[in-house]
C-alpha cells in the first residue's frame, strides 16, 4: 500500500494539514501573469519558492516557465528586500528584455512587509525602467488564501495597472476565465466568437503554455493578452468573469475602477453552466445564439441521453479549487451522478452553501469540506467507498491503494498529457469530460465484468 | 557541392573560440553583473602540477537573472531527509513550501524492508500557518500538529523544517522539538533551513547534516552482523540507483550499514557510527556527515563514484584496496568481470551511434561530474559543464579547501565543533596506515573535483543563467544537454534533446552496472531521434505551390 498509515478512523486535526488540497498565492499569480504577452514573472523573495513555482508549472504543462526571483539572502530578510527587486528590475529589462514584469510578493516579503509600490516607484525613478516597458505587482501572501486567490490577485492587477476608461463605449467585450487550461482559454475564445464577440480574454495562456515546437525557443511566446487589449478593456461594454473565485475580483475591480458592468458567472463547465453562459453573451451581444452552438448544444445532450444508464447513480469523489468544483458537481448531478465526497483545500463558508444548493436533491449524504486535505478524502473514501475519483494527480495514490478509477481533472496534473491541448469548458468540453468519464467507468466494468456478463457493445 | 557545405559547417564548429563565447556570454549584462559573471565562467586550463584555475562559486545568485537553485529549505529537506521513509517531516510553513517537495524528487524506497514497515514518503505533512500564527506566532500550533502527527501516526521520529516566514517571526523551533520529544519519548528534532539562508540548497544541505549528527548518528550502539560494514553517503536513490548498488554490494560480500539517505532508515542513521568506512557519492550534500564522523568515531572516508561502469569498477577496486584483503579483492575482481559482459555489449551496440556526439551538463553539486563518465563510455564528449550549487573545491578539489574566504552567507551557518567521542571515538585505520594507503594514490579523505579530469578549454561555468544557457546552446549545438526540469522545455524547443539528471525523466537507475546499460539505452534514443527530423514540415522545404502528380505523368 502506498499509503499504508491511513485508516478509516478520522481523527479531529486542528494544526496538523496532511496531504494537502491545495498549495500558495504566487504560483497562480505566476501562472496568471504567464497569460499576459511579452511578460516575464517575478517572485519576491527567496529564491526557492520560485523555483518550486516553476518546476511544479513545468511539469503540469511540459513547457517553459520562466520567471525571475529576488533571490533574498539573510541580509535582505533583516533589511528588506528593496534593493534586491531594483536589482532584478534592472537585470531583467536589460537581459531578457519583457514588456512587463509582473511582480508578485511571498510569503517572506510580505512577512518582512516590503512595500511594493514604493519599490515600483523607486525603481523608475532610479532609470530601472525602460520608456513604455511596465512593471505591475500583486500581493499573494501564501499564509491567506491559496493558488487560486494568487490568480484572482494577478488578474485583478492587470486592471489595477492598465484598464482606462476613455469615455467610450466600445463594443468589445472583457471575458476574465478562472484559474483554468490554456485549452479552456482559446475555447472560451472560440465560443465568444460564434457569437461574433471579438472578446478581450485576461490573462490568457493559450499559445503560451501549450506552444508548438519549431526549433526555436521564444521567451515570449505569440499569446497572451497586450497591454493595449488590457489598456482598452476600460471601455468595453461589459466583462464576464468565469469562475467567482478565481475572475470574479479582476471583474469587480473593472467595475469600480472603469464602470464596466460585470457579469459573473461559474465556469461553463457541462451543459448548464456553459448555457449560463451563452445566453450572458447572447444578450451581452444582442443575438441570437448561431446554429453552430446549437449544434455542439444538442451533441453533448445526445451524448448524455446515449449513454445515461452508465452514468445514473455512479458515486463519485472530487477534489479540486472551489469554482471547478461547483461547476463539475452541477454537471455531474445534471447527467444523474452522485458526487459523495467534495474537498477543497481552498477555504470559503460561500462554497459549502454553494455546493449544499446544487446537490440538495441527490438522494444520498453527501461529504463537503472546504479546507480540507486529501488525507480527510482518502479517509471518507475508505468509510464510503465510490465508483470513480476526479481531481489532480496525488488522486492516484488513493486510486491506486483503494482500486478505484481516477479522471485526472484540475491542478496540477503531472502525469499526463492531453489538458493544455483539448478543454474541458463549453458543450465540446463538457462532451469531453463524458468520454473520460465513461472510458474510466466502462475500462473498469470491461476489466470487472465476469466472462458470461462481458458485453460487446455498450 | 553538398560535402562541401557540410566542410565547412565542420571546420566552423571546430573554431568555436570560448574566450569568444565567454565575451559574447556577458557582453549584455550589467556592468556590475558581467564583472561577478565573469569570475564564475572560467575556461579550463591544466596546470603542470595537475593545478586548475579558480572558479568563483557558492556565492550569491544574482537577482532577476534567472537562476537553476531553490533555496535552503529545498536543500533539507527536500534533498537529505526527505528520502527516509520513517521519519514524519512536518513542514513548518505556509502551505506551498511542503507542498511543492511532496514526492517530487522520486526518491525510491523498499518499505518493507523496515519490520514495522513504517513509510511516510508518500505523505506531506504542513503546518499550514495562517495570517494569525504570522502575527502571533506558531509555535503552538506546531507542537499541536506534532502532537496530531505522532496520534495518528505513532512514527518513531518526527523532523520540523523551518520555512522563510518562521525565521523572521522567531518561533524556536528546536526548543518545541526538545519539548516534544519529551513529552512524547520519540526523537523529535528541528532544522531551522529558512529559505533565505546561505545562497542554494546548499546551505540546507549542510544544516541538514549538522542536525542529523546531532540528532540521530550515534545514537544505537548495536553492531549488526556482516563484513566489510560501510555507509554509503549523499546516495538518494533517484529512479532507484541505490538499490543497484545495494545489489552490487551485495554480490561483493560488503555490508551496507546505512545510507544518507536513499532507500534509508532513520534507525541505520542511529547505528552508522558502527561502520569502518564512509563512501562519499555526492560530495557537495555529504561531506559534512563523514568529517563529523572521522573526528567524532574514527571513520576514515572515501570519495567514490557509481555513476558509470568504469567508475564503479575503480570504486569498488579503492574499497577493496582500502581494505587490503585479498578475499575481497578476488571477489571484487569476479564481480566486475561479469558484470562488465553486458556492459561491454551494450557499449559496442551504441558507440557507432554516440562516438563523437557532444554533451553539456548543468546540474546539482556531483552530477555534473559523475555523468561525465558515463557520457565517455559511450565516446560523447563533455564540451562544457557547471554545477547548480557546487563549491570551489567541487570544482577544483579539496586541496583549494584552505583558500576558500569564507563569505558572510557561508558564516551563517553553523560549523559544529567536534571532538573525539569518549567512549565511542575507535581510529579505524592508524595514522601510519592511512599515509600508506595515501602513498598508494588512494585518496583517502579526498575528492580531487570536476575541473582536473575535464578537457582544457572546456567552459566551465558555475550557477548558469537561462540567457548563458541559450546562448550555449545556440553558439555550440550540443547534441544533448542535462540540466532540470526548469529547463528542460526550453531547451528541447530549440530541437535539441535535455535529458533531466535531477529526475533522471523519470527513468533510471543509471547508477552502477545495470544503470549505466540504462543509460547507454537512453541517451542512445535521445540524441538519435528521428523527432527533431521533423520540425521542418515538408512544404518549407518545397515551397513552391504548383506541383506535379502522378497521374499527370
Ligand atoms: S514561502 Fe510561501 S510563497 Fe514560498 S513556496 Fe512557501 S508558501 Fe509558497
Ligand atoms: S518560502 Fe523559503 S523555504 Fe519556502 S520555498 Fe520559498 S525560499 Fe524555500
Amino acid at each position: 500500500m502506498l499509503l499504508r498509515h491511513t485508516t478509516a478512523a478520522v481523527a479531529e486535526r486542528s494544526a496538523l494539514t496532511v496531504n494537502p488540497a491545495k498549495t500558495c498565492q504566487p504560483i497562480g499569480a505566476m501562472y496568471a501573469a504567464l497569460g499576459l504577452n511579452g511578460c516575464l514573472p517575478h517572485s519576491h523573495g527567496s529564491q526557492g519558492c520560485c523555483a518550486y513555482h516553476r518546476s511544479t508549472l513545468t511539469r503540469h504543462y511540459k513547457e517553459p516557465v520562466m520567471a525571475g526571483t529576488s533571490s533574498f539572502t539573510e541580509g535582505a530578510s533583516v533589511f528588506g528586500g528593496q534593493a534586491n527587486l531594483v536589482q532584478a528590475i534592472n537585470n531583467m529589462f536589460t537581459i531578457y528584455e519583457p514588456e512587463v514584469i509582473a511582480v508578485h510578493t511571498t510569503c517572506l516579503s510580505e512577512t518582512i512587509g516590503d512595500d511594493l509600490p514604493q519599490i515600483i516607484s523607486k525603481a523608475r525613478d532610479d532609470g530601472k525602467i525602460p520608456a513604455r516597458k511596465f512593471v505591475i505587482h500583486a500581493n499573494t501572501p501564501s499564509y491567506v488564501g491559496t493558488h487560486v486567490t494568487g490568480y484572482a490577485n494577478m488578474a485583478k492587477a492587470m486592471v489595477d495597472y492598465f484598464a482606462e476608461k476613455n469615455g467610450v463605449r466600445s463594443r468589445a467585450v472583457n471575458i476574465v476565465p478562472g484559474f483554468v487550461e490554456p485549452s479552456d482559454m482559446a475555447e472560451i475564445r472560440r465560443i465568444a466568437g460564434e457569437m461574433g464577440i471579438t472578446p478581450i480574454l485576461f490573462p490568457d495562456t493559450s499559445n503560451v503554455l501549450n506552444g508548438p515546437l519549431t526549433g526555436k525557443f521564444a521567451m515570449y511566446p505569440e499569446g497572451g493578452v497586450t497591454v493595449s487589449e488590457l489598456t482598452r478593456s476600460g471601455s468595453s461594454k461589459a466583462t464576464v468573469a468565469l469562475g467567482r473565485l478565481a475572475a470574479g475580483p479582476a471583474a469587480r475591480a473593472m467595475d469600480v475602477k472603469c464602470k464596466v458592468p460585470c457579469h459573473i458567472l461559474d465556469l461553463p463547465v457541462g451543459l448548464k453552466k456553459t448555457d449560463e453562459f451563452v445566453d450572458v453573451l447572447r444578450q451581452l451581444a444582442g443575438v441570437q445564439v448561431p446554429d453552430s452552438l446549437e449544434v455542439e448544444r444538442g451533441q453533448l445532450l445526445d451524448v448524455i441521453s446515449d449513454m445515461h444508464q452508465y452514468l445514473h447513480g455512479v458515486k463519485v469523489g472530487i477534489v479540486g479549487d472551489p469554482d471547478q468544483l461547483i461547476a463539475l458537481t452541477d454537471f455531474l448531478v445534471s447527467v444523474d451522478m452522485i458526487p459523495v465526497h467534495i474537498v477543497t483545500g481552498t477555504p470559503g463558508k460561500k462554497f459549502e452553501k454553494r455546493i449544499r444548493e446544487i446537490v440538495k436533491d441527490v438522494p444520498h449524504r453527501v461529504n463537503v469540506s472546504a479546507g480540507g486535505d486529501m488525507f480527510l478524502f482518502h479517509q471518507w473514501v475508505k468509510n464510503e467507498p465510490v465508483d470513480l475519483m476526479i481531481g489532480n494527480t496525488y488522486l492516484k495514490y488513493i486510486a491506486r491503494d483503494e482500486d478505484i478509477p481516477l479522471l485526472r481533472y484540475g491542478f496540477p496534473i503531472l502525469d499526463r498529457v492531453g489538458h493544455s491541448y483539448f478543454p474541458t469548458v463549453g458543450y465540446r468540453g463538457g462532451i469531453r469530460l463524458l468520454e473520460k468519464i465513461l472510458d474510466a467507468l466502462l475500462d473498469r466494468k470491461d476489466r470487472d465484468s465476469p466472462e458470461s456478463g462481458f458485453e460487446l457493445v455498450m | 557541392m553538398s560535402d562541401y557545405i557540410e566542410g565547412i559547417m565542420d571546420t566552423e564548429c571546430e573554431v568555436i573560440d570560448p574566450v569568444e563565447v565567454k565575451e559574447e556570454m556577458i557582453v549584455r549584462y550589467p556592468t556590475k553583473v558581467a564583472r561577478k559573471r565573469a569570475k564564475q565562467i572560467v575556461l579550463n586550463r591544466i596546470g603542470e602540477e595537475g593545478e586548475v584555475p579558480p572558479i568563483q562559486a557558492n556565492v550569491r545568485t544574482i537577482p532577476g537573472i534567472i537562476t537553476q537553485r531553490g533555496c535552503c529549505y529545498a536543500g533539507c529537506k527536500g534533498v537529505v531527509l526527505g528520502p527516509t521513509r520513517d521519519i514524519v517531516n512536518i513542514t513548518h510553513g505556509p502551505i506551498g513550501c511542503g507542498f511543492y517537495s511532496w514526492l517530487t524528487r522520486r526518491n525510491q524506497t523498499d518499505a518493507d524492508a523496515s519490520p514495522d514497515g513504517h513509510n511516510f514518503m508518500p505523505y506531506c505533512f504542513s503546518t499550514d500557518m495562517q495570517e494569525g500564527e504570522i502575527i502571533f506566532g506558531g509555535e503552538k500550533k506546531l507542537k499541536q500538529a506534532i502532537q496530531e502527527a505522532y496520534d495518528i501516526f505513532k512514527p518513531k521520529a518526527i523532523a520540523v523544517f523551518s520555512t522563510c516566514p518562521v525565521g523572521l517571526i522567531g518561533d524556536d523551533v528546536h526548543s518545541t522539538a526538545r519539548e516534544m520529544k519529551k513529552k512524547l519519548g520519540i526523537n523529535v528534532f528541528g532544522f531551522s533551513c529558512e529559505g533565505y539562508k546561505g545562497v542554494s540548497q546548499s546551505a540546507g544541505h549542510h544544516i541538514a547534516n549538522n542536525g542529523i549528527f546531532t540528532h540521530v548518528v550515534g545514537t544505537d550502539d548495536t553492531v549488526g552482523a556482516g563484513e566489510y560494514r560501510m555507509n554509503l553517503l549523499g546516495e538518494y536513490n533517484i529512479g532507484g540507483d541505490a538499490f543497484e548498488i545495494e545489489r552490487i554490494f551485495e554480490k561483493c560480500g560488503m555490508t551496507l550499514v546505512s545510507t544518507f539517505s536513499g532507500n534509508s532508515s532513520i534507525d541505520g542513521f542511529a547505528n552508522s557510527h558502527t561502520a569502518d568506512l564512509n563512501l562519499i557519492m555526492c560530495h557537495r550534500s555529504i561531506n559534512y556527515v563523514a568529517e563529523m564522523m572521522e573526528k567524532k568515531f574514527g571513520i576514515p572516508w572515501l570519495k567514490i563514484n557509481f555513476i558509470g561502469a568504469e567508475a564503479t569498477a575503480k570504486s569498488l577496486r579503492k574499497i577493496a584496496a582500502y581494505y587490503g584483503d585479498q578475499k575481497l579483492m578476488d571477489r571484487v575482481e569476479a564481480v566486475i568481470e561479469e558484470e562488465m559482459l553486458p556492459v561491454k555489449a551494450a557499449q559496442r551496440e551504441v558507440r557507432p551511434r554516440t562516438a563523437g556526439k557532444r554533451a553539456m551538463l548543468f546540474v546539482g553539486g556531483s552530477r555534473a561530474h559523475h555523468y561525465q563518465e558515463l557520457f565517455s563510455e559511450m565516446g560523447m564528449e563533455t564540451v562544457s559543464a557547471g554545477y547548480e550549487f557546487g563549491h570551489r573545491d567541487d570544482y577544483e578539489g579539496r586541496k583549494v579547501l584552505p583558500s576558500i574566504k569564507i563569505d558572510a552567507d557561508s558564516r551563517n551557518i553553523e560549523e559544529l565543533e567536534i571532538h573525539p567521542d569518549p567512549e565511542r571515538y575507535r581510529p579505524r585505520k592508524r595514522p601510519e596506515e592511512i599515509e600508506k594507503l595515501k602513498a598508494a594514490g588512494l585518496g583517502v579523505a579526498d575528492y580531487e573535483g570536476m575541473m582536473p579530469e575535464m578537457k582544457e578549454g572546456v567552459m566551465i561555468i558555475d550557477d548558469i543563467s537561462q540567457y548563458e544557457t541559450d546562448k550555449l546552446i545556440e553558439i555550440y549545438k550540443p547534441d544533448i544537454f542535462c540540466a532540470g526540469i526548469k529547463e528542460k522545455y526550453a531547451v528541447q524547443k530549440h530541437g535539441i534533446p535535455l535529458k533531466q539528471l535531477h529526475s533522471y525523466d523519470y527513468g533510471g537507475p543509471y547508477a552502477g552496472f545495470a544503470g549505466a546499460v540504462n543509460f547507454y539505452k537512453e541517451i542512445d534514443r535521445m540524441v538519435n531521434s528521428k523527432i527533431w527530423g521533423y520540425i521542418r514540415a515538408p512544404w518549407k522545404e518545397h515551397p513552391e505551390l504548383s506541383g506535379s502528380y502522378a497521374f499527370e505523368s
